[in-house]
């Protein structure tokens, strides 16, 4: 396994199999009556979290304490981090209290990396979004969901068809999941009007369209990104509702999608926006079991860097 | 008097070996190497076999001070400076306060004196603080003490297009000429790093090349429309490279400039998301490093710059996008020449030192300096060792600032002696005081 989790694309096939395995085994242990593993018993996982996330931060808390490992949360937001000397700072108060992990959100990208790579500290990082970079782990619940929706839980996503919609451009998720998803062996279509879409995106493992209507009948699953009303402001698009005609999946579209498609939303959702009220609480919209992956990936990402090949415990196993 | 120096062996723009006598500041001798021995109170300096240049001339330095001496002065800047060769440099006007009024350009001028190492021209700002909306004293600050003649707002744009129409219209009057930091403001908010297939991974705010060239292409119409001079600062895309071409066939006064940092490292480098390679206008793609290579061989970019920018360790060790931009210059600048346009057979010794001698010198008005190797001219010269290999080490460096890209990096000819108008700054590769 890789020391660090800063990019989607640090997994390669067999390490993202491996994730997803490992995070299906954590998942039966919210079945059981116990819910904790001494897996990471005596490990100090830190949240530093210089962005307000608490959906993230909570998921990664709650991850953690499974584990049985020590969990602290530092929220730096609100201090001076328009100053980078914070980040510096912080990392090495962290390296002076032994963590063995950080799970860092920030809100410029490749923090996490800085983070990493600059020498202040020794334990693994995970990356839990930065700027409009990454959010790995968010890709890696949303392939755990594709999996298990359409792929019995088991292997990889090989010829799925994949469509992810919206804001590409300022998307940290849209960036995991194309980098994972191609790991996995689906087929991308990104859909966006050009204005969201990045300079470059034609080097990207992705069919690009500027029509919604056009993959939908070949979606199995549609991903709909988070869209932010002020980006009209920016001349992006000119207004919510021309968005929300052109781009918003509605019930019309719902209909256009194959009989066993599902529909996936990081969150916060727009709803209205992005995305119809019925269509966010449709039977085929799986929005709530993300978030409920969400904890099962974030624990396998902690045990596999902290409790797994980084120091192995032979007596831990899991089952 | 200065010192009488000799330097023994050395080889004139790579010619045959030869030996320089130097007194009162100025080449008094030129014999074939091998003389006798140096008559009584000559200084020999034995050079055998390196290359001897006119002094290195930088139309585009940031020495910090008035302002910014935590990251560098005039007296740290000038050291390293001449340390790398130069015997000239100009002190770009984003100090604190700006060098908008004659004062504070004379003030610079006269701490470069003091410090001796190399000459220093104030470039004074275009408009007042950088403001972009009143022109700046550029009468006085022409007429002053400091004689400036290359004005600039470098750091910010004048985007303001009738500004610079009168801008460059305006120092028609004492020949001075309008040096552009070409970007279009509005297209680069909150830009980070060149935008392309790098940014697009990265999550990292684009800095278009369009934005430059936009503005390149509008100074070069104005300065056609009015007949004027305009320099631009740091050219850094191959687009950019194909209007100034188009516009010196045209015959319009437009010269140009490139950074080392240009001629040799891509935005691939961002991929670290170290902000030691942060830099205004950013790294490009290998496509406009070689459009620049060929650009400063066939003559269409007419120097060399540093665009020298120290900044301290507060200002780089972040994250990238609170960190500030630039990278250190001076020290490095004519090595990575060599690595990128000697070694490769783009550019032999005359043309160096055109590029980053006469040519920056009569861009700059400088007429003491950027002069042929003969007799009877001011003895501003720099030696350097080509075939010697060193590691970059910017700890060695003399100022605070240690944000240089090529940190580590072993590049080829090391700078052995500099003379400033017949008094040596560097011997054996140390200051001289
Ligand atoms: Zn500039």
């Amino acid at each position: 396994m890789i020391p660090h989790l800063l990019s989607a694309a640090d997994l390669d096939h067999e390490d993202a199999v491996l994730v997803l395995d490992t995070a299906a085994e954590m998942a039966t242990l919210s079945d059981r009556s116990v819910k904790k593993l001494p897996a990471l018993r005596g490990k100090t996982v830190v949240n530093l979290f210089f962005e307000d996330s608490t959906r993230t931060r909570i998921s990664f808390e709650a991850a953690a304490k499974r584990l049985s490992a020590d969990v602290i949360n530092f929220s730096a937001k609100g201090s001076s981090v328009s100053k980078g000397e914070t980040l510096k700072d912080t990392a090495l108060t962290l390296q002076a209290m032994g963590a063995d992990a950080v799970v860092i959100r920030h809100g410029s990208s490749g923090a996490p990396h800085r983070l990493a790579e600059a020498g202040w500290i020794d334990g693994a990082v995970v990356n839990a979004g930065d700027g409009t970079h990454e959010h790995p782990t968010q890709a890696l619940l949303d392939a755990f969901t594709i999996r298990r929706h359409l792929r019995g839980g088991e292997g990889d996503l090989s010829g799925l068809r994949v469509t992810i919609v919206g804001d590409v451009l300022h998307s940290r998720v849209a960036r995991s999941n194309v980098h994972l998803l191609d790991t996995l062996g689906a087929k991308v279509t990104v859909v966006a009007p050009p204005t969201l879409l990045p300079v470059g995106v034609e080097e990207w493992p992705v069919t690009v369209s500027y029509s919604l209507d056009d993959p939908l009948p070949e979606s199995d699953a549609v991903m709909m990104l988070r869209v932010q009303r002020e980006r009209m402001n920016a001349a992006f698009f000119p207004s919510a509702r021309e968005y929300s005609r052109r781009y918003g999946l509605d019930q019309v579209r719902m209909d256009m999608l194959p009989e066993h498609a599902i529909v996936m939303h990081p969150g916060p959702m727009n709803r209205g926006m992005e995305i119809a009220d019925g269509v966010a609480d449709h039977d085929r919209s799986v929005i709530v079991e993300q978030v409920a992956n969400g904890v099962s990936v974030r624990m396998a990402v902690l045990y596999l860097l902290v409790g797994g090949s980084r120091q192995p415990e032979p007596t831990e196993v899991i089952v | 008097m200065s010192e009488r120096i000799l330097l023994q062996g050395v080889r004139p723009l790579g010619g045959a070996p030869t030996d320089v006598l130097i007194a009162d500041g100025v080449i008094a001798d030129l014999t074939p190497a091998g003389s006798p021995a140096p008559p009584e109170g000559v200084r020999a300096l034995d050079l055998s076999g390196q290359i001897l240049l006119p002094g290195l001339v930088d139309l585009h330095t940031h020495l910090r001070e008035p302002g910014r001496e935590d990251a560098e002065t005039v007296r740290s800047g000038s050291a390293a400076a001449a340390l790398g060769g130069f015997t000239a440099v100009h002190a770009m006007a984003n100090t604190d306060p700006v060098a908008d009024t004659a004062g504070v350009v004379e003030q610079v001028f006269r701490l470069g004196q003091e410090a001796g190492y190399v000459d220093v021209h104030p470039v004074g700002a275009v408009t007042l603080g950088l403001g972009g909306e009143q022109l700046a004293e550029l009468g006085a600050m022409a007429d002053s003490a400091a004689h400036v003649r290359v004005f600039s707002d470098d750091g910010k744009c004048v985007d303001d297009a009738l500004l610079m129409r009168r801008a460059l219209e305006y120092v028609k009057a004492f020949d001075g000429v309008i040096a552009q930091h070409a970007q279009e403001p509005r297209l680069t908010v909150g830009a980070q790093m060149n935008e392309g297939a790098v940014s697009a991974i990265l999550g990292l705010r684009g800095w278009p090349a369009a934005a430059e060239e936009s503005i390149i292409a509008r100074d070069i119409l104005l300065t056609a429309h009015v007949g004027s001079r305009l320099h631009v600062c740091h050219v850094s895309t191959a687009g950019s490279v194909d209007l100034i071409r188009r516009a010196k066939e045209r015959g319009i006064a437009v010269t140009a400039e490139v950074t080392p940092h240009h001629l040799l490292l891509t935005d691939e480098l961002a991929r670290s998301y170290d902000p030691i390679y942060k830099v205004n206008p950013p790294l490009r793609t290998d496509r406009d490093v070689q459009a620049l290579r060929m650009a400063l061989a066939d003559g269409t970019i007419d120097i060399v710059a540093t665009d020298h920018a120290p900044h301290t360790s507060e200002d780089k060790d972040c994250e990238w996008d609170a960190a500030a931009f630039g990278m250190i210059g001076l020290p490095t600048a004519l090595s990575v020449v060599i690595d990128t346009m000697v070694r490769p057979g783009l550019l032999d010794w005359a043309g160096v030192a055109d590029r980053l001698s006469a040519a920056p010198a009569a861009i700059g008005r400088v007429p003491d300096q950027g002069r042929p190797i003969a007799v009877g001219e001011p003895a501003n010269l720099t030696a350097v060792a080509d075939d010697d290999e060193w590691t970059v080490d910017p700890w060695a460096f003399p100022g605070p600032a240690r944000n240089s890209p090529y940190r580590r990096m072993t590049l080829p000819g090391r700078v052995t002696t500099t003379i400033l108008r017949g008094r040596p700054t560097v011997v054996a590769g140390d200051l001289q005081w």
